[in-house]
Order: C-alpha cells, then sequence, then structure tokens
C-alpha cells in the first residue's frame, strides 16, 4: 500500500474528495450571501433554511408529482428563487434604511420559523433522495475509487459558480448590480429600477442555495436540520474570503472544503473546529479577510 | 443599500426628574412580587426566570449600550455553567467560589472572543462571535470535563458561607434573588456612569468617539468582558439552580433566544431585557408539554418584532402617550 506522511493514499484521496465536494457547497452558499450582502447589505441567515428548502422541494416534486432529479434541479432553485423574491418585497425591503443588524435578525426568524415549521411536519430524521440513474455507480481512478454522481457535484457547482461569476462581471444587468452597489441612489436616478434589482438579487442568493441544496440532496439525505448545520460554517467562510469579492467566496469555499477534508485524515479531533480556527487566525492577521476590502 | 443607517437603537432611559416618584414605587412593587413569588409560584420557575433575566440583562448591555450584537454569548452561559457545575462537584468549592470561577472562566473567554471579534464591525461582529461560539460548542462535546452528551449531572447546591443550606428551595430562592438583584445593580451602576455615557456614544457614532479622542477599541473590548463576566454569573446560578449544566447552554439557539428576549422587552432599556426573558420562559414552560415546536413561534415573534416594533415592549410602552406622561420619555 502507497502511503504519504504514514496515511495510505487510498484514504487521503478519499478525504480530499470529501473535502473538495463540501467544498462545492460551501462554495456556492457563500457566494449567494456575498451576492446578496453585495448589493442589500443583509447577512442572509436564512441561507441555510433555503438551502433546506431546495433539498425538500426536490423531494417532494418527486413525492408528489413524480419529477425527477433533472427537472427537480432546474424547478427547485426557481420555486425557492421566487419564494424569496416575495420574502423580500413583502418584508425584508422594509429594513434596509434600518441598522444592517435588523436584516440579519429577520432572515434569522425566517430561518427558524421555516426550519421549525419542516420539522414539525417532517420530524428531524433525513428522508433518503435517490441518486439520478444517469450518474449511479463509479469509476475506478487507479489510485482511488470515484462515485460518479460525487464528481459531478464538483463540476456542477464549478459550472454554476463561474456562470454566476460571469454574469455578475461581464453582462449588463452584471454592471447595473456592481453599479447599485456602489452607489444605488446615483443608479437609480439613471432610470434603473433599483429596487427591482434588489429584488432579483435575493432571488438569485436563494435560488443558488436551493441548486446546492438540490445537488446535497442524494448525498446527505434530505433532513429539515441540514441548514443550520452549514451555515455558520458557511458564515466562517464568508468572514475569512472577504465579502468584497465574489471570486473570493468561491475560492475560499472549495479551499476551506479541501482544509477540512485534509484534517480529518491527519487529524480528525480538529475537524469540526479547523474552519473556525483559521477564521481565528485571518482575522488576527489580516481583519478584512483574505481577498476583501477594509470596511 | 450602502451608506450610513440609524443606529440599531437609541433608546436611553434616563431618569427624568419627575419621574422619581412614579420609578420608586413601581421599582417597590416589583421588588415585593419578587419576594412574596416562591410562595404563590413554583420557585424552580422563578429562579430560572431569574437567571434568564439577568442573562438578558447582560446582553443588553452589549447590544442595547455599546450598539454590539453578539450571536455568541451562549458560550459564556454554558461556559460559566460548566465551569461552576465542575468545581462544585469535582473539587467540592462552596457555591460562591464556584460562581465566581464560573464568572472568572466567562470573562476569560469573553476576553479572547472580544480581541478577536472586535477587529471587525457590525455584521461581521456577530457573524465571528456566532462562528467562535460555535467553535466552543465543539470543544465543550469533545472536552473530558464536560460529560460530552451527559453534561455534569447531579451538582450539589452545598451550603453558602459555609452554612446557609441551598437545598432548601426558600433558602436558594432568596439567593438567586440576591444574586440576580446584584446583577442589576452592576448594570445599571456601568449605564449611568461615565463609561456608559461613553459607550452610548460609540454605539451612536464611532467615528466621532474616536476623534474625540477615546479609544474604542478598548472600551467595546471592556464591555465585551463585563458582558460575557455579568452573562457568566447568570450561568453559573442557573448550573446550581437546575443542578447540571450541559450543552444546549452552549449551543448557537441559545444566543438566538438571548437576542429575542432582549428584542422583545426592548433594546437598550434597563427592565426591557427582564421582561422579554419572562414572557419567552412562561412561553416555553407552556409549550413544553405539547409537541408544537417551540422555535416556530420564537420564529414568528422574532420577524414580527423586527418588522413592527422595533422597541420592543418597554420601549413601546416608554413611548406611548401613557409613558410619556408618567415621565418614562425616551429622549429621541
Amino acid at each position: 500500500m502507497i502511503t504519504i506522511f504514514g496515511v495510505p493514499t487510498a484514504a487521503l484521496f478519499g478525504q480530499l474528495l470529501v473535502g473538495l465536494i463540501n467544498g462545492s457547497f460551501y462554495a456556492l452558499l457563500s457566494l449567494g450571501l456575498a451576492v446578496i450582502f453585495g448589493l442589500l447589505r443583509v447577512i442572509n441567515f436564512a441561507h441555510g433554511a433555503q438551502y433546506m428548502l431546495g433539498a425538500f422541494a426536490a423531494y417532494l416534486l418527486s413525492l408528489w408529482l413524480g419529477l425527477g432529479y433533472w427537472s427537480a434541479l432546474i424547478l427547485a432553485p426557481v420555486l425557492v428563487g421566487l419564494a424569496g423574491a416575495v420574502v423580500e418585497r413583502t418584508m425584508l425591503s422594509r429594513l434596509y434604511k434600518l441598522d444592517h443588524l435588523y436584516g440579519l435578525l429577520f432572515t434569522f426568524g425566517l430561518a427558524l420559523t421555516i426550519e421549525g415549521t419542516f420539522r414539525y411536519i417532517y420530524g428531524a430524521a433525513g428522508q433518503p433522495y435517490p441518486t439520478p440513474e444517469a450518474l449511479a455507480g463509479g469509476v475506478n481512478l487507479g489510485f482511488m475509487f470515484l462515485p460518479i454522481y460525487r464528481g459531478w457535484v464538483v463540476v456542477a457547482s464549478m459550472i454554476v459558480c463561474l456562470a454566476v461569476w460571469l454574469l455578475i462581471e461581464k453582462t449588463k444587468l452584471g454592471s447595473y448590480l456592481r453599479a447599485a452597489t456602489e452607489n444605488p441612489i446615483l443608479v437609480q436616478s439613471f432610470g434603473v429600477n433599483v429596487p427591482l434589482l434588489l429584488t432579483f438579487t435575493y432571488g438569485l442568493g436563494a435560488a443558488l442555495a436551493a441548486f446546492a441544496g438540490v445537488l446535497a440532496a442524494p448525498i446527505y439525505q434530505v433532513s429539515p436540520l441540514m441548514g443550520s448545520n452549514i451555515i455558520i460554517i458557511v458564515f466562517a467562510v464568508v468572514v475569512i474570503g472577504g465579502m468584497g469579492s465574489i471570486l473570493g467566496a468561491i475560492v475560499t469555499g472549495y479551499l476551506l472544503g479541501i482544509a477540512e477534508g485534509l484534517t480529518k485524515v491527519f487529524y480528525p479531533e480538529a475537524s469540526n473546529i479547523v474552519v473556525f480556527v483559521i477564521m481565528a487566525i485571518v482575522l488576527i492577521l489580516r481583519p478584512a479577510g483574505l481577498f476583501g476590502k477594509d470596511v | 443599500m450602502a451608506g450610513k443607517s440609524e443606529p440599531i437603537t437609541n433608546q436611553t432611559t434616563t431618569i427624568l426628574p419627575n419621574a422619581g416618584p412614579v420609578r420608586i414605587v413601581l421599582l417597590l412593587i416589583a421588588l415585593a412580587l419578587l419576594l412574596v413569588a416562591p410562595f404563590y409560584l413554583y420557585p424552580i420557575f422563578v429562579m430560572k426566570l431569574l437567571c434568564f433575566a439577568l442573562f438578558a440583562a447582560a446582553f443588553n448591555l452589549l447590544l442595547g449600550y455599546t450598539g454590539l450584537l453578539s450571536f455568541g454569548h451562549s458560550a459564556f452561559f454554558g461556559g460559566a455553567a460548566y465551569f461552576t457545575a465542575h468545581a462544585v462537584k469535582e473539587w467540592g468549592w462552596s457555591p460562591e467560589f464556584g460562581i465566581l470561577l464560573g464568572v472568572a472562566g466567562a470573562a476569560g473567554l469573553g476576553l479572547i472572543m472580544g480581541a478577536i471579534a472586535i477587529r471587525r464591525q457590525g455584521i461581521y461582529f456577530a457573524m465571528i462571535t456566532l462562528a467562535l461560539s460555535q467553535m466552543f460548542f465543539f470543544f465543550c462535546l469533545q472536552a473530558g470535563f464536560t460529560k460530552g452528551e451527559d453534561g455534569i449531572q447531579s451538582v450539589p447546591r452545598g451550603e453558602l458561607f459555609g452554612f446557609i443550606d441551598l437545598s432548601d428551595a426558600t433558602n436558594m430562592y432568596y439567593f438567586v434573588l440576591g444574586v440576580f438583584l446584584l446583577g442589576m445593580v452592576i448594570i445599571w451602576r456601568i449605564v449611568n456612569s461615565p463609561f456608559g455615557m461613553i459607550l452610548k456614544s460609540i454605539r451612536e457614532n464611532e467615528s466621532r468617539a474616536t476623534s474625540l479622542g477615546y479609544s474604542v477599541t478598548r472600551y467595546k473590548l471592556t464591555a465585551f468582558v463585563m458582558s460575557a463576566a455579568l452573562t457568566g454569573l447568570a450561568g453559573g446560578i442557573k448550573s446550581l439552580v437546575f443542578q447540571f449544566a450541559t450543552l444546549t447552554d452552549v449551543t448557537w439557539q441559545m444566543s438566538g433566544e438571548v437576542i429575542l428576549m432582549t428584542l422583545l422587552g426592548g433594546i437598550g432599556t434597563l427592565i426591557g431585557p427582564i421582561f422579554g426573558a419572562g414572557i419567552v420562559v412562561t412561553l416555553q414552560n407552556y409549550l413544553a408539554t405539547s409537541d408544537f415546536p417551540v422555535t416556530i413561534i420564537t420564529g414568528v415573534v422574532f420577524m414580527v418584532c423586527v418588522l413592527l416594533f422595533r422597541r420592543g415592549l418597554v420601549g413601546e410602552f416608554y413611548a406611548s402617550r401613557l409613558g410619556r406622561r408618567l415621565g418614562f420619555n425616551p429622549d429621541n
């Protein structure tokens, strides 16, 4: 058996893959958080709940309408995005002129309500969600066994992250978004409907979280608590990356997933807290975050 | 939306000259009620209420008077409960020293967490405190002395100062009441001191406070440690009241709960958090027997408070016509 630093390579690459998969979810979720924060200045505490809603939407679409994975991958983000847009329009938009902390508190309440409701109806246990047939099975790469679905998760998340980045950096809509982030009043005076832009942005962020949720469903099962477990880590990821940069959020997400995977190999006791430890170190050395501008 | 926004609250309870008699009468009524409460209500329930009221008041010292939203106060509350329980049970310390250890431990934790978290402001501060307290949660989950999922069970209450038997419910109640009142007096003194004024000025306008020559970072850290220590006081007595210390008290849900208590009662009012704690604890007790999850109600109350009455119950009362006539005029 080949070993590196006394660890079998199969275990090492296995944990690296797990880390990369977790990193894919961190990247998608912190990207959504960063997009929302950039424009709305709201830390979306309900992001974890929206991730959970995405997974539940996939589960319920299959249960009620018999729709499979691929339609869920499109429909669930649309549904959750629309629900997010409604919440933004009717409630969240009233809080923009107040201290930003109220946005955090409101979305915290929203998260508790959504998670509590699903827990009441479906219990705390997870519901299984089948892996789509086209992605079942695995391939032997020689140094490790790769389940195809897990490879797909990594690829799909990278494609979506890249697409969102292109949308924001290279399109007309993206230029409006970036301009509204810099100076919303000026952009509005040029005739751009900024409130609509804010609603769209919140919907987009929620849809990204739901997309991550559908991707996660076959791996982690569909459970009402799946979101609250991951959201705090994603917050730490966002603090480490700094909220200033979309690309920073994506890169930090993947890197921390991998760091977590490696910790599991070499020092498993610390794998739960490694992200928080890195956060503390980054804050001491570089308070604005790795990719952040000073705020 | 970018740009300068309103501070989280600008409520302050200044004691106006004409409010004197009204306030003193209300205060005396409240004290009398607390003194006779154990004869009419289940003492453990009232003690629980007092612990959480002190917890919320200590939290409010930071949120309401300094403008810092900590999402990690459960670390101090639950941490102190562990320290006190361990000292009393394993080392055989007397209750007063056990509680002092809890307070010191919480203050130490507060110093570490605060020193890291105040490097960022506003929303980042909240997220960092949340992440650090989650780290402490995982520490408690794995550390030996906390006994993992079981927690520290059957903690003896011991004898206060060596001669007051706290296993007697009445003795315990008056001890808890005494600690609660002591904590409230300390908070009241801090808020109404020159130090408290500087904290409020930081809340209102941090850059102006800096430009006036105050070392804002140091004041924030001091306020954070004070709030952590007082939270530790509440956590320490709670572990003696219930005679156990478990992981529940260090979860982030607990941090959320104390935020709700403060928000519901009135951020930045001295007695608001006490009312908020009373309502939340009563509600939990009431729902404990049904299978309807408290989190749904908690979440809805959160949203309603944030959307409709951000001043909280006590704050709204102060601002109402009756409140103003009685002289509880919020000075904005």
